[in-house]
């Protein structure tokens, strides 16, 4: 059962990039700082499929990792030039 | 087998681990997005393969889910970069060298 350790060390990356999210001065910091916790989300997802045996959160790992390209890129192109 | 996974997947751990220390503690949008993009690209990349390691079923779709972070979250950082480039976010104040103004002006001056 060494996931254990793996997910708490996981667990405390999260916190961090949380603590800057909310503490962040401009709103690309934000953005840095979600799209770091969205790509330590997707291996958290696949360490927990790990965990408890399933085969079944290998798809949502997938199906997250999609969804969050996709976001992180239209919130670019916003802070880029606007909607 | 199952010790090699582990063993890949604790080096990836903490590579991730790195990752979002390295998003607290540093002072500037562009250093915070370097930490940001290389160490978890690296962390995410081995921790999925090496779970794929640890249970040999599951390799073909752990591979598939690496590759696919391989290759799109370098591609959504750049573009961050590039916004936040663009839309005037300063660089902090012990930079040295800003490149992408030398560039600017000198496309200026035809």
């Amino acid at each position: 059962m060494s996931e254990i350790i793996f997910l708490a060390i996981i667990g405390l990356g999260i916190l961090l990039c949380l603590l800057r999210m909310l503490k962040g001065p401009t709103a690309s910091d934000r953005a840095v700082a979600l799209d770091t916790m969205a790509t330590i989300t997707t291996a958290l997802l696949v360490l927990l499929g790990s965990f408890f045996g399933r085969y079944v959160y290998l798809d949502v790992a997938l199906v997250y990792a999609v969804l969050t390209f996709v976001g992180l890129v239209a919130i670019a192109r916003f802070l880029e030039k606007g909607i | 087998m199952h010790v090699i996974g582990t063993i890949i997947t604790g080096i990836g751990t903490i590579f991730l681990f790195i990752g979002g220390l390295g998003v607290f503690r540093l002072p500037d949008v562009y250093n915070r997005l370097q930490a940001g993009t290389k160490c978890t690209t690296l962390g995410a990349f081995l921790t999925i393969i090496g779970v794929g390691i640890m249970h040999p079923g599951w390799l073909p779709k752990t591979l598939v889910i690496a590759l696919f972070v391989l290759i799109t979250n370098p591609i959504s950082n750049h573009a961050l970069g590039r916004a936040s480039r663009r839309s005037g976010v300063p660089l902090c104040d012990r930079s040295v060298v800003d490149k992408a103004k030398e560039f600017e002006e000198y496309k200026g001056k035809g």
